[in-house]
């Protein structure tokens, strides 16, 4: 549990080690709603995390073409819990032509739509920046906090900045429908501590 | 809470927070008391800056202009994790605590570099670090003192790095966080948080040192019915930044400490009309209480993110015919402040420019207040350019004093102008609030700029440039240190060089080059008789963002600054 705790589980150790019992019992609360602070899971669906649309389930017509990204949350359909208890589960999705995707990235996506965590893998900032890249004419996710950028045309990988490895696909169905989850995902969210 | 939960809870903190290694505990060690602060020995390294005032000035001579060609490393040790490693070496009586970015310290032997122990902070999965780095250890009795970036102060046994208290300072999930190195003052332990990019209201804190109670907390914005609240309008200054995430300094003859403050939030001006009270300030306060004494303000309705929280130096200046109590603190802003600090008051002295700026017209004589030039403060729906850029004539770096030259050493960049475009954009909390597109924030060489960087030592007695060294392709961050050897050592370039200059004239003595570039803070220490200087060697934060947002800007500019720790430490080869 060391290795991988919870965000859950961390809550509980601050309180547990003393700090702010208090300040800390609504977001307990919140997070208690069952699944929400768990990983997208296969068959979740996709919904807006922001924006007049927030909450609704999202589908590839939504999209513009070539970006920019939208932010979204997955959402348990049979729960219908979405899951925002963890900031980790916040997800990048962005439609792209699928003639430039790599083979890797078409296997993981819906039509030209591809998903990612939405968290920079270096030091976990919120990636916010749909930018042309610094090497190169094509808009690429930038993470502002310090210039790390990913091309999500060839499986998020890095392509600037100090990351240390890619984003973690996040595969989607291939289907006409509601942007659904396939699998979990593809490698470890959210930066990761040097042991 | 159910039992089970807090069973888990329990079994998760005390799995979590231990140290990694244990190669031994410290025998003998020695415990640090209020003389010992108060009057360090010459061979120790024990406040941020060495000595309460600041001055960043190390008394031994052993290592001089004489012999520091033959300045070799006598042992590295690798930190194991990348990112800005800004903090010195910390020296009690031949121990070393080195603080790195992650929450780690490791205690080694200060002669040998043998490991005694290393604690390694379990920082939560969902935490963002704007600022991934730590600037050092504080000392008390048998214990050292960490503040982290999920924004806890741990106190550590020093002789075994266990964890003798943890204090939770404020919610890591709302911005908050820390990255400075505690200022230890008569057994209490003082904090001041960061934030300024996300809507804080900055702060600074006591805690007592033997069990972590908080003993009071000074909030750097006034609140409503307090004295300077009205600097503000409406609730701006529920989140108006100030925050404070440098160690001050402290002058024990009238028990005050000066704390610097940052900057204003979010950044154009026009988003917060006012002075903005106490934002890009010094605060003087009673270590007892946290009642603040008094202030001065660097500049008003700050617009450029210029933090001002590196804190003064306090020298006693010889200026006019009489002897100064002086602040010295060349700013983020561009100018060189002389202060004068008296029991109810902040004096202002003397300003000039250090480096070139377009955005003051002068210095009000009497007030000490810069006048602004509108041209060039950025307010909403308007690009504005300015000079210096918003990293500043000197960033969070220390500059240096050395009481054998009477000169202050400062490592500056010239020649970089930035600016951005206003807008409104609503404060969600825990995410980035700057008033702006981030990657719109620009970073421009000046036409015709022959350097960048830009080592200079300037006599604060008379505002005369005593030299300066320039670096043609590179960036100048990192903190810089003066000895009674007539050495200044500073890294800080993106060539990898750790540099020792002369502190009379400015000529480069020596240079080695190192694993990564360096923005930490040399030292001077001792032991057994043996001088040593040490720094860590590891680049990041915002060295590198100034760093990439150089990359197609200046030819021939240095691409490839590889990151990851290492501590170095050097000695005359005998």
């Amino acid at each position: 549990m060391c290795q991988d705790p919870t965000r859950r589980a961390l809550i509980l150790t601050a309180l547990a080690t003393g700090a702010c019992i208090a300040s800390s019992r609504s977001s307990l609360a919140e997070e208690d709603l069952p699944g929400s602070s768990e990983r997208p899971q296969k068959a979740d669906v996709l919904v807006f995390a922001e924006g007049d649309r927030a909450g609704e389930v999202i589908k590839p017509q939504d999209l513009q073409a070539g970006g920019p990204p939208v932010r979204a949350w997955p959402k348990d359909p049979k729960t219908s819990v979405v899951r925002k208890g963890s900031r980790l589960n916040e997800v990048l999705v962005v439609k792209l032509d699928p003639a430039e995707l790599d083979e890797e990235t078409r296997s993981r996506a819906a039509g030209g739509v591809v998903a990612y965590s939405a968290i920079c893998v270096h030091t976990g900032c919120p990636i916010t920046a749909w930018v042309k890249a610094a090497g190169g004419d094509k808009d690429v996710f930038k993470c502002v906090c310090h210039n790390s950028e990913y091309d999500p045309r060839r499986s998020a990988e890095v392509i600037f900045g100090p990351a240390p490895r890619r984003l973690p696909a996040l595969p989607l169905a291939p289907d006409d429908g509601p942007l659904t989850v396939a699998a979990t995902f593809v490698g470890k969210v959210g930066a990761q501590q040097a042991r | 809470m159910a039992l089970k939960q807090w069973l888990l809870s329990v079994l998760l903190a005390s799995t979590c927070l231990v140290p990694i290694a244990a190669a031994g505990p410290i025998e003998n060690y020695s415990p640090v008391t209020a003389e010992r602060l108060k009057n360090p020995e010459p061979g120790n390294w024990m406040h941020y800056r060495r000595t309460y005032d600041g001055q960043g000035y190390s008394p031994l001579d052993q290592i001089n202009t004489s012999n520091v060609k033959s300045l070799v490393p006598v042992w590295t040790f690798s930190t194991g994790v990348v990112e800005g490693h800004e903090a010195p070496p910390i020296i009690n009586n031949g121990v070393m605590f080195v603080a790195t970015p992650e929450g780690q310290v490791i205690a080694l032997n200060a002669k040998t570099g043998d490991e005694y122990w290393r604690y390694k902070r379990r920082l939560p999965e969902d935490l963002f670090q704007l600022h991934p780095t730590n600037r050092g250890v504080g000392l008390w009795e048998d214990k050292l003192y960490l503040a982290t970036t999920d924004d806890h102060v741990v106190a550590l046994d020093a002789k075994t790095g266990k964890v003798v208290w943890d204090t939770k300072v404020q919610d890591y999930k709302k911005g908050q966080y820390l990255t400075l190195m505690p200022l230890v003052v008569d057994g209490k332990v003082i904090v001041g948080g960061s934030g300024g990019e996300l809507g804080v209201r900055g702060y600074v804190v006591a805690y007592d040192a033997n069990t972590g109670k908080e003993l009071w907390r000074t909030f750097t914005i006034p609140g409503t019915g307090e004295t300077g609240n009205d600097t503000w309008k409406g609730d701006d200054w529920k989140t108006g930044g100030g925050s404070a995430w440098m160690t001050g300094n402290y002058d024990p003859d009238t028990k005050t400490i000066y704390w610097g403050t940052g900057n204003a939030a979010p950044w154009p001006g026009d988003t917060h009309p006012g002075d903005n009270l106490y934002t890009s300030s010094v605060l003087a306060l009673d270590p007892d209480s946290g009642k603040m004494k008094t202030y001065f303000q660097y500049h008003q309705n700050d617009s450029w993110d210029w933090d001002e929280v590196d804190a003064p130096m306090l020298v006693d200046l010889q200026r006019d015919g009489r002897t100064i109590k002086s602040l010295i603190h060349p700013g983020r802003n561009a100018i060189f402040w002389v202060l004068e600090r008296k029991p109810d008051s902040i004096k202002y002295v003397a300003g000039w420019p250090f480096v070139h700026t377009d955005v003051w017209k002068g210095i009000e004589p009497e007030s000490g207040k810069p006048i602004v030039d509108p041209a060039h403060k950025p307010i909403i729906g308007k690009r504005v350019e300015f000079c210096p850029s918003l990293w500043g004539g000197k960033d969070w770096p220390s500059a240096a004093y050395s009481q054998k030259t009477g000169l202050v050493y400062i490592p500056a960049n010239e020649n970089f102008c930035g600016g951005f475009t206003g807008e409104k954009v609503p404060l969600v909390a825990g995410q980035l609030w700057l008033g702006t597109k981030p990657e719109d924030i620009g970073l421009t060489p000046r036409p015709g700029a022959t350097h960048f960087g830009e080592l200079q030592a300037w006599d604060p007695a008379t505002g005369k440039k005593a030299w300066s060294h320039n670096f043609p392709k590179s960036q100048l961050f990192g903190s810089v240190t003066a000895t009674a050897g007539d050495l200044i050592f500073v890294g800080g370039t993106n060539d990898r060089m750790f540099r020792a200059f002369h502190a009379k004239t400015g000529e480069l003595l020596w240079e080695q080059k190192t694993n990564s570039g360096i923005v930490g803070m040399p030292i001077a220490y001792e032991v057994d008789g043996t001088q040593y200087i040490a720094v860590q060697s590891g680049w990041g934060v915002d060295a590198q963002r100034i760093q990439d947002a150089l990359v197609g800007k200046v030819p021939g500019l240095e691409n490839n600054v590889p990151q990851g720790g290492v501590v170095w430490v050097f000695a005359v080869k005998k």
